[in-house]
């Protein structure tokens, strides 16, 4: 419940009377468009928001993000070209994706880089448990000349193995 | 008077949990049995009072006594009675108490059902819970003291914030409390076993119907969580990747990721130190959870430095007990002995694998989370870390787990059969291929990735039938035989694959809701028709009405489908004048497992008023699969082959059968 409790409170602090994300008016006529629109305002953040992107929330300043996310969009800017401009006039901060750089570069290369790891400690480890362990286990021991002898007999003398 | 009770029993329980986390572990460490034994009715005393305390609190807020300033500030005399109860919890001091509560049952839970755990490991047991319960009962006291009154009684008070009046409130918070304390068993039993130095495979099968009941609340917990979102928010979204939702969410990882290893553990004696490790984080997660979301350092890490008293003292706790433990843990693990030898591809291997990247994807939701924090703590550098990302990271860690999941159970202990276990598992890439093709042909372009998904999904509810299949010969002997065969199942191993068969559910959910629903925003006149997937939406009326506590503007909608009409919709938007705050109430219209959702946007000057509506399809899936999931983990847990030597009640273990 902590969870959801601060989720909406924080909601409510700056949403005091809930209206809705994207309204009819900001719709572009254009369905393509529109369409990127949409997945750019998913990727954006609403900065007075804690943690929302300009399309869910209701902030006044969201708003002004999607219609400035359209504006550019109608005067042929690329997704790439409407990010960057963004990103120039708020910084970092505006993407929820951050971008790859020097101050980034731990957040991106942990996963991966926690899974190679132990993926590679854990296949060693259990290689070379396996190995210490096998030494010490029966099968793991050469037979002894007297050893290999009995049941070269013990073969020898039952006739389902007799050739 | 009877907050002053309440106050009292609290303190009276501070003092019960002081004796009980240091005279029995003295007793376990001298070998006294007397000191040891207090521990049992220290324990259930210690919860009768907590309990007492808890109902006091209830009691001021049913009768709705302005003088308690947290009755004041969250409750209202005209609020339904079951808001007034779960506005208990609706509040900071509140949910602390309950999170009391809950570690208090717990506890009593250990001593009452423990009976059959050796003597010292009880009461070591016992006395590291206290240790918590005395952490959280002397943290409410100081700083969050619920109890507090008011100089002068006002006649009203300002009411529960309008979005958390709902049932969701009632049920959520308590499921989700009862899963992340339910964690501090299993931790409290590591911590146990590394003061004792002494652990083996009858510890495992002592903590795995904890944890199992832990992970099932918190499985529930969550997905009622998400539910709520869902239908309260109004924009129809039910994950947002937000840092109070991670916070739910790593703890569940790591308690799954527990869960597994367990297996192995008390199986085949094996990876013993990562299971104690991951009994260890499984908690802290908690923990941190606790902090994250109590402290406000979330909001920015300077509202946390100006108002530090709550944080401080939550993050010396945290301090306290994760690096506590992590240090006795550094200090004692490398003693205990490892056991059972297998090859990579084993059921061992496939259980490491499944904690491999369930770790890998705990840590990441964790460094996502905490990221921006620290980068602006030490560089001032503000960045966002927001649902894209988790996408980009989360996804690819769990799409894997879910393909090698139906593999797992197919496979045997030791040395398993890799090539074996494919081609038993023939039939369900076979269905997962036909899902896929299927997809692409209703679908006709889309989304390139969804059909991969849904695909995926198919195969691992497949795959977790055919393990089903596999061991009651099904289709090989008569039905008959197969079915006899079914009923002497180990209901562990049927509770595995219902569990297994869950989770495909979900993601069935989750890939069909994210890629293939329609959406229309509009605003809409009354008489007014829209169409969305076939459907047809009449805008009937717009009308107004009262509430017990609130004013709501309700919109009528009419909802046809192939000119029959099939049902109304009636969302809403309420105001509630005592915190002057509103909220919107969507109208969900449920269809199989599919659902239209309308929720209702601003009024326009000319009488127009803006609406959404959606189409999500199978999005009931999202949480009917964990629901399954749980359904698996109570089938588990019901399973009495595998109790001998485990106390009481429902202690059982293994999701596995022993082969």
């Amino acid at each position: 419940m902590r969870a959801l409790t601060s989720l909406i409170l924080a909601f409510l602090l700056f949403h005091a009377v809930p209206t809705h994300a994207v309204q009819p008016d900001e719709i572009l006529p254009d369905a393509a468009l529109e369409q990127r629109a949409r997945e750019l305002s998913r990727e954006l953040r609403c900065m007075v928001c804690q943690n929302q992107s300009i399309d869910d929330s209701d902030a006044p300043l969201a708003r002004d993000l999607r219609l400035l996310v359209r504006e550019r969009l109608k005067a042929g800017d690329s997704n790439k070209q409407v990010l960057d401009f963004l990103t120039a006039r708020y910084g970092d901060f505006v993407l929820l994706k951050p971008p790859l750089n020097m101050r980034t570069a731990l957040l991106w290369s942990l996963p991966a880089g926690i899974l190679v790891v132990g993926g590679v400690v854990l296949f060693i480890a259990i290689r070379r448990r396996r190995g210490q362990g096998s030494e010490s286990t029966p099968q793991g021991i050469p037979l002894t000349a007297a050893e290999q002898a009995r049941i070269d007999r013990l073969l020898d003398a039952d006739p389902r193995t007799r050739s | 008077m009877i907050a002053e009770i309440g106050h009292y029993a609290l303190v009276l329980a501070l003092a019960l949990a002081l004796i009980q986390a240091t005279l029995p572990m003295i007793g376990a460490r001298i070998g006294d049995r007397a000191l040891m034994a207090i521990s049992e009715p220290v324990a259930v005393v210690q919860f009768l009072f907590v309990a007492l305390s808890f109902a006091a609190l209830t009691a001021l807020y049913v009768t709705s006594d302005f003088s308690v300033a947290n009755v004041f500030e969250n409750s209202h005399s005209q609020k339904p009675l079951i808001y007034k109860i779960s506005g208990v919890w609706g509040n900071h001091e509140g949910s602390m108490l309950l999170w009391a509560l809950i570690l208090a049952i717990f506890g009593a839970m250990v001593a009452i059902f423990g009976t059959n755990l050796p003597a010292s490991l009880r009461a070591n047991v016992l006395g590291v819970q206290s240790w918590i319960a005395a952490a959280f009962q002397l943290f409410i006291l100081a700083t969050s003291n619920p109890f507090a009154r008011l100089a002068q009684a006002p006649f009203e008070g300002r009411d529960l914030n309008p979005i958390l009046q709902d049932v969701g409130l009632a049920v959520h918070p308590p499921l989700l409390y009862l899963g992340y304390v339910g964690f501090s068993i299993s931790f409290s039993f590591a911590v146990a076993a590394l003061i004792e130095g002494r652990i083996d495979a009858a510890w495992a099968r002592w903590v795995r119907p904890w944890t199992l009941a832990a992970w099932m609340f918190l499985t529930l917990g969550i997905a009622m969580g998400s539910y709520w979102a869902y239908y309260e928010l109004g924009w129809g979204g039910w994950w947002f990747w937000d840092p109070v939702e991670n916070a739910s969410l790593m703890p569940w990882i790591a308690g799954t990721a527990l869960l597994h290893s367990a297996v192995v553990m008390e199986k085949r004696n094996a990876l013993k130190v990562w299971t104690i490790l991951l009994a260890i984080l499984a908690f802290s997660l908690s923990l941190l959870g606790t902090f994250l979301v109590r402290s406000g350092v979330l909001t920015s890490v300077h509202t946390f430095a100006s108002d530090p008293s709550r944080g401080v003292f939550i993050l010396a706790i945290l301090v306290f007990f994760i690096g506590g433990s992590l240090a006795l843990f550094a200090w004692r693990a490398p003693a205990l002995k490892q056991g059972g030898l297998f090859a990579p591809i084993s059921r061992e291997g496939a259980l490491v694998f499944n904690n491999l990247f369930l770790t890998t994807a705990c840590a990441t939701v964790l460094v996502g989370t905490l990221y921006p924090l620290a980068l602006e703590g030490l560089t001032g550098d503000k960045i966002s870390v927001g649902a894209p990302f988790f996408n980009a990271t989360f996804g690819p860690l769990f799409l894997p787990l879910m393909i090698a999941m139906p593999f797992g159970p197919l496979l045997a202990w030791k040395r398993g059969d890799l090539l074996g276990a494919a081609q038993r598992l023939m039939a369900a890439f076979g269905i997962a291929l036909i899902a896929m093709a299927a997809t692409f042909a209703i679908a006709q372009g889309g989304p390139v990735l969804a059909p991969f998904l849904i695909g995926i999904a198919f195969f691992a509810m497949a795959g977790a039938l055919t393990d089903l299949a596999e061991r009651t010969l099904l289709f090989r002997q008569p039905l008959s035989v197969s079915l006899r065969r079914f009923v002497g199942l180990p209901r562990s191993t049927i509770g595995t694959a219902i569990a297994h068969f869950g989770i495909g559910i979900c993601l069935l959910g989750v890939a069909a809701e994210a890629n293939y629903g329609a959406e229309r925003i509009l605003a809409m006149k009354p008489g007014q028709t829209v169409s969305l997937r076939g459907y047809d939406l009449t805008f009937n009326d717009l009308l107004s009405r009262n509430g017990p506590n609130y004013r709501e503007l309700l919109a009528q909608f009419t909802v046809k489908s192939d000119g029959e009409t099939i049902g109304t919709l009636e969302p809403s938007k309420r105001t509630f004048p005592a915190r002057n705050s509103a909220t919107t109430e969507a109208a969900l219209l449920t269809r199989g497992v599919s659902q239209l959702y309308l929720s209702l946007g601003d009024v326009g000057t000319d009488g127009s008023i803006a609406v959404r509506i959606y189409y999500k399809p199978l999005v009931l899936l999202i949480w009917l699969g964990p629901v399954i999931m749980v359904l698996g983990g109570g089938m588990s847990l019901s399973d009495r082959r595998l109790r001998v030597g485990a106390p009481g009640r429902a202690k059982k273990s293994a999701l596995q059968p022993a082969e």
